[in-house]
């Protein structure tokens, strides 16, 4: 246990302190400005697409409803807040139908 | 208030709707845990030493099948091998910081601490003060990782089915991700790392979430340089 947190402590700890010492190249510094798109986005599809284990287009896949529509919240809304208690809603009025 | 207690108290700000959505997670870790064979002490300790949930709870998993020390220590560093990126993502803001303060945000930068920081750094740029958001952001997860792990520990993962908590973990991401997608090659990265996750779905250990994200970068830098091929960006 101790060396697994060790490990982790280490791979967040890694480049934060291997870029502090060395000067980070052009393109990589360009690079990183896609990692917070790329994951978050990478984190979202498979919690509304995947239902047990496989992907689910279907409009019995609630999730991915109340998600399409947090989505649309978002864009028009740009309120954090309001795009979580429209998701959470919908989840709960479509599940509920 | 002075800035850095408002970088710290913003960052908690930032971090509560993340929280709900953990809490549930922290009590589900918690009743796992113990019904895998791990003591309480242990199961707590690997919520404050380890303090990355899906490691946990494949630790968890494994210990229950009597996986071999080694094999649970390297599943642990593969699926935690993400945080390379994000380590390497808020390098250049916290680059003038002492080894100290890299050594605690370190070991805070999980992935829900990692999301609104990054955003907020992508905003604001290099500010001295920007470590503080982090710490606070981190710290409040912390908080209410241990809690809710003690919870499952102590009382079961007691959450009624018909209370989807869990969703406000994506919900909270999507709210972060849609007003970022503003130029096409940020808008490119996301659908490009989003189908490369649906497609990688089956691969173990989170390797699918790691090779979508390096799919989304590369897209996404190819195509800016495309467009802005001068650095206008």
């Amino acid at each position: 246990m101790l060396i697994g947190g060790l490990i982790t402590f280490g791979l967040r700890f890694s480049l934060i302190y291997l870029f502090g010492r060395f000067e980070v190249p052009e393109t990589m510094r360009r690079a990183l400005h896609y990692v917070p798109p790329a994951v978050l986005s990478a984190i979202i599809v498979p919690e509304l697409l995947i239902r047990d284990g496989s992907v689910s287009l279907s409009l019995e896949n609630i999730r991915l409803l109340a998600g399409i529509i947090a989505i649309i919240t978002a864009w028009v809304s740009r309120n954090t807040l309001l795009t979580i208690l429209t998701g959470m809603a919908a989840l709960l009025i479509i599940g509920w139908l | 208030m002075n800035e850095s207690q408002k970088a710290f108290l913003d960052g908690v700000r930032a971090e509560i709707p993340l929280l709900i959505g953990v809490f549930p997670f922290g009590m589900i870790y918690g009743a796992l845990a113990l019904n895998a064979g791990l003591s309480v002490f242990a199961s707590q300790m690997m919520s404050s030493i380890v303090f990355a949930g899906s490691a946990q709870f494949i630790t968890a998993q494994l210990v229950q099948d009597s996986a071999p020390g080694f094999v649970i220590i390297l599943t642990i560093a593969v699926v935690n091998l993400r945080h390379m990126l994000y380590s390497a993502s808020l390098a250049p803001y916290l680059k003038h910081l002492s080894t100290k303060w890299k050594f605690l945000l370190s070991y805070l930068l999980t992935d829900e601490a990692y999301a609104p920081t990054a955003l907020h750094y992508e905003e604001k740029g290099v500010t001295s003060n920007g470590h503080w958001f982090l710490l606070g952001a981190g710290i409040s997860l912390w908080t209410i990782w241990q809690v809710s792990t003690a919870l499952g520990i102590f009382l079961g993962a007691r959450i009624p089915e018909e209370l989807p908590l869990d969703f406000a973990l994506p919900l909270t991401f999507i709210a972060m991700l849609v007003p970022i997608l503003k130029k096409r090659p940020m808008i490119a990265a996301a659908l490009s790392a989003g189908t490369t996750a649906l497609l990688a779905y089956s691969l173990p250990f989170k390797l699918g979430l790691i090779l979508a994200a390096l799919v989304g970068i590369i897209v996404g830098t190819v195509l800016e340089r495309r467009i802005f091929p001068k650095g206008m960006l």
